[in-house]
């Protein structure tokens, strides 16, 4: 293990805070930090010793709940799996883009989540199961393992520049979030699915640009996702 | 301040593994209201690893009545053991019913769910490790978690997201209804109900090394306290033996059932001379203290001789890839090492509060030592105290104990409120949330929540953690009194009514501080050691006296105790080796 040492680092956050400001503005803070520190901590520096009035949502702090997604040096990522020895010690942190800011670095997230419910993102099986599990062979259960891993953190969906031009497209996050029931091998459902998908707000918006792969913190392939749904739904199958 | 009133049959406040689960068995039921202060996707439960224990034997002869007794024994006999029981055996169903309702669990050859060893998990009474664990990879948690959030959007529950629950009103001996906070907009909301299920989870943020999200402050058990109603066994505090060296961070005990090693300074397998029959899968008490031994003793490694290590390197690198992904990418992630080559610096970290709301195996919540039920009160989860975990948990049995008593509370939850009428709305029930958030809104000059916060974590990991000694918690409680007095103090820069952090971080320190006293209360008053709790000064186990579950009240001069006999069971205390 290395040891660490104190280095500074100056941070420029979009602050914005309705009670207060008719229009964004961005505040910067010098804060001491260690290298392996997350860009997290350097947040909860500026917030808990400098200014307490800085608003964002974390939660876990290590990539498992989603809560952090944020434009950190011009790029989508969550701020607990961001050291800073990596992002820097110039560091610039807005909030993702495509969902309406309510303040700071906290944007209303009910959009996105009302698409990721537009796609039935549940098992669909009306057989009776009786009483063990359905079995389902291992090649079967890897067939879908990728876009199990999904956290709804937004951070695809938000650096989609479809997206961000046009917010009726049901957006990464959703089309990952069906894809993991599609091309599992118990559901019933996958028709139902890929009729949505296949709707003008639908998987066929998508341009390949690959943001969304990109900015994925639990690095799924997600274009690769989408793809296979557009294919579903061309040739009918899965 | 903006109030809103609203009416429920039921309310469920927090959406992790056991409120999710709840909802599942009230939706179409009752009038539900789920309330959350996150998401429910990003509650804790998400970041549990390993897998979740039943004995299905899909893969090795196993049967309900050794995962019993293991957990009877991993629990060191502070287990109600008819709990125990009821979990062990309802295992089985629950996990068949989470395959049922889409869980993506990993699969054995043949298409059923794999299963895999786990630490405490034994065939036939302590013979050998057995293959228990159902899992998705060392993601089982998350895979929960969605699961059950999936089931519940299928099924239109209906959610208060961002609503944080600040206190309980009761009336005429009953529930009435809670106060809830609504961070989007400061405004309180007034939830008239006639029961209220709690499964806020843990408080593990009293810990400066702690696997805990941020959020784990406790709000539930400590707006309760407040309100009444004893803590259970607070004193026994789980530390997991593998947190990421400094950041507490989690690497499941998946990773030593997948054949991980625990080394000291010197390479050795010390967990050999510690636990010859089952080594590096013993309970999690034991691995800790064992650690801390090593490192006490010198054999600790880096330059403060301050860690050990978890040592992958010598597994092939598909298993690891298969079988252990996200831990081994947390170890790239943060410590910048690659777990395939070099091994991985470890410490323990507090991890999981076994002591909580005392409930019955319905999940209602009972309030003295004649285990009477509060009717309408319901808690459920890592805030509840059933007791099925006793002195120390086994791991996995908290994901099953999400799930079995989720569901029971909700299917209790369901009964009860047919057999009531509407409570009449409490008086004026928002008068001391609201005053308390007047009081931090109208301090300028004062004392800054984030460095009271930081000191009770330090001082907590350093005196009432893994070992402690009459000497360590005096010096504890008096560092309490000190901080209590502050926290009067306590000051907030956040005015403003939108996203205020600020002002919810700072009410929930108070619950942390008040929790923690519980803890350092009720730890040294038992003068023995037993699983978790373990005293330098006190270090064995005297069951004549402290076959019993303590319970915490509060009253204007401090902590009061009083203690409840253990429901015994089968097993007969022994002596715990393995």
């Amino acid at each position: 293990m290395p040891e660490t040492e104190l280095v500074k680092v100056h941070l420029k956050v979009k602050r914005f805070d309705p009670e207060r400001d008719r229009k964004p503005y961005w505040q910067e803070f010098d804060v001491e930090m260690e290298e392996s520190d997350r860009v997290l901590d350097a947040l909860h520096a500026a917030k808990w010793y400098h200014d307490g009035t800085l608003s964002f949502r974390r939660s876990c702090a290590h990539g498992v709940c989603g809560s952090d997604a944020m434009v950190i040096n011009g790029e989508n990522a969550l701020a607990c799996m961001l050291l800073i020895r990596k992002a820097g010690l110039d560091i610039t942190i807005e909030p993702i883009r495509g969902l309406p800011v309510i303040k700071d670095l906290v944007v209303d997230m009910e959009p996105f989540f009302e698409q990721y419910r537009s796609v039935m993102p549940y098992l669909v099986n009306t057989d009776d199961p009786g009483y063990t599990e359905r079995l389902q062979s291992a090649e079967d259960r890897a067939r879908f393992d990728d876009t199990t891993k999904c956290i709804l953190c937004a951070a695809c969906t938000t650096s989609c520049p479809i997206y961000w031009g046009n917010e009726s497209y049901v957006g990464p996050a959703a089309i990952v979030n069906a894809h993991r029931f599609i091309f599992d091998s118990r559901d019933q459902a996958a028709g139902e699915r890929l009729e949505i998908l296949n709707q003008r707000s639908g998987v066929f918006r998508c341009r390949t640009a690959f943001n969304c792969t990109n900015a994925c913190p639990r690095d799924i392939k997600v274009t690769e996702a989408i793809e296979e749904v557009k294919r579903a739904i061309l040739y009918g199958r899965v | 301040m903006k109030v809103h009133h609203h009416s429920y049959d039921a309310v469920i406040v927090g959406a992790g593994g056991a409120g999710l689960r709840a909802a599942i068995e009230t939706a179409g039921k009752c009038r539900t209201a789920v309330l959350t202060k996150l998401y429910p996707t990003r509650s804790h439960t998400g970041a549990a690893q390993g897998g979740m224990c039943a004995a299905l034997a899909n893969v090795e002869e196993d049967s309900w009545e050794w995962h019993t007794f293991d957990t009877v024994k991993g629990g060191d006999y502070l287990v109600d053991q008819p709990a125990a029981e009821i979990m062990c055996r309802e295992a089985i169903d629950a996990v068949i019913e989470l395959e049922h309702f889409g869980m993506p669990f990993n699969r054995t050859p043949e298409g059923k769910i794999d299963q895999r060893t786990f630490g405490g998990h034994t065939r036939n009474h302590g013979e050998a490790s057995v293959k228990r664990a159902c899992y998705s990879a060392d993601r089982t948690g998350h895979m929960i978690l969605q699961t059950l959030y999936q089931q519940c959007v299928a099924r239109d529950v209906n959610f208060f997201n961002e609503y944080q629950v600040l206190d309980i009103a009761f009336v005429e001996g009953r529930v009435g209804g809670v106060v809830a906070y609504e961070l989007a907009t400061g405004d309180l909301h007034v939830f008239t109900t006639k029961a209220v299920l709690f499964a806020t989870g843990g408080f593990g943020k009293m810990f400066k090394i702690s696997s805990n999200a941020h959020t784990l402050t406790g709000d539930g058990p400590g707006l309760l306290y407040r309100r009444g109603i004893p803590l259970q066994d607070m004193e026994f505090f789980q530390f997991h033996p593998t947190g990421i060296y400094k950041l507490g961070i989690l690497l499941s005990e998946a990773a030593r059932a997948e054949g991980g090693i625990l080394r000291n300074a010197e390479g050795e397998r010390f967990m050999e001379r510690y636990a010859p029959t089952i080594k590096d899968l013993a309970p999690r008490d034991m691995v800790s203290r064992a650690i801390l031994t090593e490192i006490g003793e010198g054999r600790g490694a880096g330059p403060n001789k301050d860690y050990v290590y978890l040592d992958l390197t010598h597994l092939s690198p598909e298993h690891i890839d298969a079988k252990i992904p996200d831990i081994t990418d947390f170890v790239r992630t943060y410590q910048g090492l690659e777990p395939k080559t070099d091994p991985i610096p470890i410490q323990p970290t507090a991890h999981y509060a076994m002591g909580g709301i005392p409930t019955n195996v319905d999940a209602e919540v009972v309030i003295d030592a004649a285990n009477t039920v509060l009717p309408g009160l319901y808690a459920a989860g890592e805030c509840a105290c059933v007791s099925v975990h006793g002195a120390n948990r086994l791991g996995t049995n908290s994901l099953l104990d999400i799930v079995v008593f989720g569901r029971r509370g909700g299917q209790a939850m369901a009964s009860y409120v047919d057999t009531v009428g509407h409570p009449d709305p409490p008086a004026d029930i928002e008068a001391d949330v609201r005053d308390r958030i007047e009081r931090l809104k109208a301090s300028s000059a004062g004392e800054n929540v984030a460095r009271i916060r930081e000191e009770l974590q330090e001082h907590m990991t350093d005196k009432a953690s893994v070992f402690r000694t009459e000497e360590s918690l005096a010096s504890m409680a008096s560092d309490l009194d000190a901080l209590d007095a502050r926290y009067e103090r306590a000051t907030i820069q956040d005015k403003g009514e939108v996203f205020n952090y600020d002002l919810t971080e700072a009410l929930e320190l108070g619950y942390l501080l008040d929790l923690a006293r519980c803890l350092v209360v009720a730890a040294r008053a038992r003068t023995e050691s037993r699983g978790g709790h373990f005293r330098d000064d006190h270090p064995l186990r005297e069951d004549e006296h402290w076959m019993r579950h303590s319970l915490a009240y509060r009253t204007d001069d401090g902590v009061r105790l009083d203690y409840k006999p253990v429901t015994p069971g089968n097993y007969l205390p022994m002596e715990r080796k393995y």
